[in-house]
């Protein structure tokens, strides 16, 4: 059977998601970092609720030992992650846009990978690479926050100085002038951060849980429950996390998470 | 009174004010591979734990990551 037109897809989801919000999920673009048992969830969740672009990062192959919680077929054991999964979100969502990236993700190379996005999801097993791409993305933030104020203030004392000598007739080219070169130095764009820590065991899924920890970065899980004391991830607790992070991702493009 | 997750860590008459950053995560015995750490908010860059001077009235928010995914 053909797959249905992308008017028909719309439509569908345009009753049941609203006009407005199906409009701002499919001029989103989300970076998934880690395709395993959280990325691969989220990323399907995010394509069949529309969202426009998908970046998909991650440096491994599909083993075996994936196959109890992480969307891949048993016939793609060997394959690399981000296409074996684009496959699988092709079938799912055929319109949706997908760069894939084959690489580790590094403070070096994390601009070059995720510098497009709107929002960042961190979805990888490892503590570290965890902490690492956190700090990346908010150490981010915080640069371009200051480099942006640092902007305004010295357009500001610029466009005095200049004002002070001027025609009344002048003031506005000075303004206008003063606009640009903030804008051209703005060309780096805030990102919202979901992250998520502790979702192993067969503990209940009702602790895991979405907490806001500042103005644009939110931590899914339940905090503590770590791989590696022994005890393994299993399924639905897994997609239960990356339910909480793909849940949040929707409701920052349609703007429902904006309170401050 | 300084706070960390949300609990004062001078409750005990241990003052932190004036210590680094860097030295209250050695005394809490952190891996500081395995953390991002906000304080009122705003992150504190990994390269900046020794000079950054906790102070009355700070919250800090130490963020431990654990594995799986």
């Amino acid at each position: 059977m053909n797959a249905p037109s992308r008017e028909e897809m719309h439509a569908a989801l345009v009753a049941r998601q609203g006009e407005k919000n199906v409009e701002k999920l499919q001029a989103a673009t989300v970076a998934v970092c880690g395709l395993g048992g959280l990325g691969s969830n989220v990323s399907i969740a995010l394509a069949r609720a529309g969202v426009g672009k998908l970046i998909l990062i991650d440096f491994d192959c599909v083993d075996v030992t994936n196959l109890h919680r992480q969307q891949y077929k048993a016939n793609q054991v060997g394959m690399e992650k981000p296409q074996a999964l684009s496959a699988n979100l092709k079938e799912i969502a055929p319109y949706v846009e997908l760069e894939t990236h084959f690489v580790r993700v590094t403070e070096e190379n994390v601009e070059s990978l995720i510098g497009n996005a709107d929002i960042v999801v961190e979805a990888f097993d490892n503590a570290e690479a965890k902490a690492m791409l956190v700090n990346a993305v908010l150490e981010r933030n915080a640069e371009i926050e200051s480099a942006e104020k640092n902007a305004e203030a010295a357009n500001k004392e610029a466009a005095y100085t200049k004002v002070e000598n001027a025609e009344a007739v002048n003031t506005k080219t000075v303004n206008s002038e003063s606009t640009k070169n903030l804008k051209s130095e703005n060309l780096k764009r805030l990102q919202y951060l979901v992250a998520a820590s502790g979702m192993a065991g067969f503990d209940t899924a009702n602790t895991i849980q979405t907490r806001r920890l500042s103005k644009r970065f939110y931590l899914c899980g339940d905090g503590v429950n770590d791989v590696n004391d022994g005890i393994g991830l299993v399924a639905p607790r897994v997609m239960a996390c990356a339910a909480h992070q793909a849940q949040t991702v929707v409701r920052l493009i349609c703007g429902m998470e904006n309170d401050g | 009174m300084i706070k960390v997750n949300g609990i004062d860590i001078e409750s005990d008459g241990v003052s932190f004010a004036g210590k680094s950053v860097a030295e209250y995560l050695a005394i809490a015995n952190y891996d500081c591979r395995r953390i991002a750490i906000e304080r009122n908010g705003e992150i504190v860059p990994k390269a900046k734990y020794a000079e950054t001077l906790l102070a009355d009235g700070d919250s800090l928010e130490v963020v431990s990551f654990v594995g799986g995914g």
